[in-house]
């Protein structure tokens, strides 16, 4: 279908964003990469009457190296990620994720802030932010503000964002030879959405992990983390029958969601069986 | 009904200034507007990959791209790849390899055959097929059009390596 008409604006800056989000309200929709919005719109699941197209912000753009964090920018788009030597030297888990995002096309327009504020629970960008401990930075009326990963997902679509507020960046703690990442996620179809994906962050010594995350896309209604089961992992020596053990207690910690094919039990073994993967996979 | 929107955008190496509904997309500009019908339209929600069109070098969903959002920049379609020559070689391994029966999927199809042997040359077999997921095809089972691109992808590397050792 083709999508409601609406107006259309490209500001200059983030301040005109702003006022324009106060002006409008919930009447308009920002506009970054447009992957999920254009989708939205034209099956008229929404029906804004303003697009606020964020393309012109060039300051919203790239990727750099800030206060001992890694910067993204929001209208760093997907296959900038994929390609950035900085990313993956500083955040190699995104360089794993950015593959399964969709489809080149999609990765060529779609963006990290806009994938992060859209809050997909089965999106990649925000199960990496907060695997990665990082942080988001929102910019609003009163000014700029961070906002942890922790606590930015509040529910379905749903973040901590204000209603006046715009997702300016996303930053992370640098890599250090000490931590470990690991990615994947199970798909009918490469560049599908996951039935279950997962990310996992730590540190590790002498192959005793640290600081474990373990985040879910796909089972929730936000990225969610396996607390349980992170607690069991930390302290403890990474190996065959600790793998088997983690996942008993992923598939008894989490209560998944069904999707429109699969069950929660399916779900339930699916993550098991990835969380065994990936932490055997990081072994070696 | 929302104004019209003026746009300057390059298509195929022709500077074009219209006015355009915001709503409208990418492809049905290039397809209602300028009359340029190759590039397709198949489940306008980003899944078929029909659409397929080049915005500022990279290949873009026609259907999750405004045509506003071109404003300023460059687009080329099959058609002005096909006159540039620039994919003939691709052309060619398609139509020896019988990569195609509808037709329909085609033109996407090259937009991400084109952008794949430019930006992978030494894809392999298996990242072929993971680079064309993004584009349905109902009628070929694929094989062939793997078969067709990976053709290309030999030939542009005996070609680089002629050139580099005639250097």
């Amino acid at each position: 279908m083709k999508a409601a008409a609406f107006d259309y604006v490209k500001p200059r800056s983030i301040d005109q964003v702003i006022s324009l989000l106060q002006e409008h309200g919930d009447d308009a929709r920002l506009l970054a990469g447009g992957q999920s919005l254009l989708a939205s719109l034209n099956m008229r699941l929404s029906e804004p009457r303003l697009l606020v197209d964020l393309g012109g912000l060039d300051a919203l753009r790239g990727i750099g190296v800030h206060g001992g964090m890694l910067r993204i920018g929001a209208l760093t788009t997907h296959t900038e990620i994929e390609g950035s030597a900085l990313v993956a030297q500083h955040a190699p888990l995104l360089s794993a994720a950015a593959p399964h995002i969709a489809h080149r096309a999609i990765r060529n327009a779609g963006t990290w802030g806009g994938s992060i504020a859209h809050a997909d629970a089965a999106a990649e960008w925000p199960t990496c932010l907060l695997a990665l401990g990082g942080t988001v930075v929102a910019r609003g009326p009163k000014g700029e503000r961070r906002i942890a990963a922790d606590d930015f997902f509040r529910g379905l679509y749903a973040t901590a964002l204000e209603p006046e507020e715009v997702l300016v960046a996303g930053e992370l703690p640098l890599a250090t030879p000490g931590n470990w990442f690991a990615f994947d996620e199970l798909a009918r179809r490469r560049g599908d959405y996951a039935i279950v994906g997962m990310a996992l962050a730590g540190r590790r010594h002498a192959g005793v992990l640290a600081d474990t995350r373990i985040v879910l896309m796909g089972v929730d209604s936000t990225p969610l983390r396996a607390r349980k089961t992170e607690a069991l992992l930390n302290g403890k020596v990474a190996d065959e029958a600790l793998a088997a053990t983690a996942a008993a207690s992923l598939r008894a910690e989490i209560d998944p969601l069904p999707d429109l094919t699969n069950s929660p039990e399916t779900k339930r073994h699916l993550a098991g069986v990835l969380l065994q993967r990936l932490l055997n996979g990081a072994r070696a | 009904m929302a104004d019209l929107y003026p746009i300057r955008v390059t298509v195929n190496g022709e500077l074009h200034q219209c006015s355009v509904s915001p709503r409208t997309h990418l492809v049905d500009f290039v397809r209602d507007t300028l009359g340029l019908k190759g590039s397709h339209l198949g489940c306008e929600h980003g899944v078929c990959g029909a659409c397929t069109v080049e915005l500022n070098g990279r290949t873009v969903r026609g259907c999750l791209t405004l045509a506003v959002q071109a404003d300023g920049g460059t687009v080329n379609t099959i058609e002005g790849l096909s006159r540039a020559g620039v994919i003939r070689d691709l052309q060619d391994a398609f139509v020896q390899r019988n990569a195609l029966q509808c037709g329909f999927c085609t033109s996407g199809m090259l937009m991400a055959a084109k952008e794949l042997v430019e930006q992978r040359p030494d894809a392999n077999r298996a990242e072929v097929r993971e680079w064309i997921s993004g584009n349905y095809c109902r009628c070929t089972g694929y094989h062939a059009i793997v078969d067709a691109i990976c053709d290309v992808l030999q030939q542009r590397k005996a070609a680089t390596s002629r050139t580099e050792a005639s250097a």
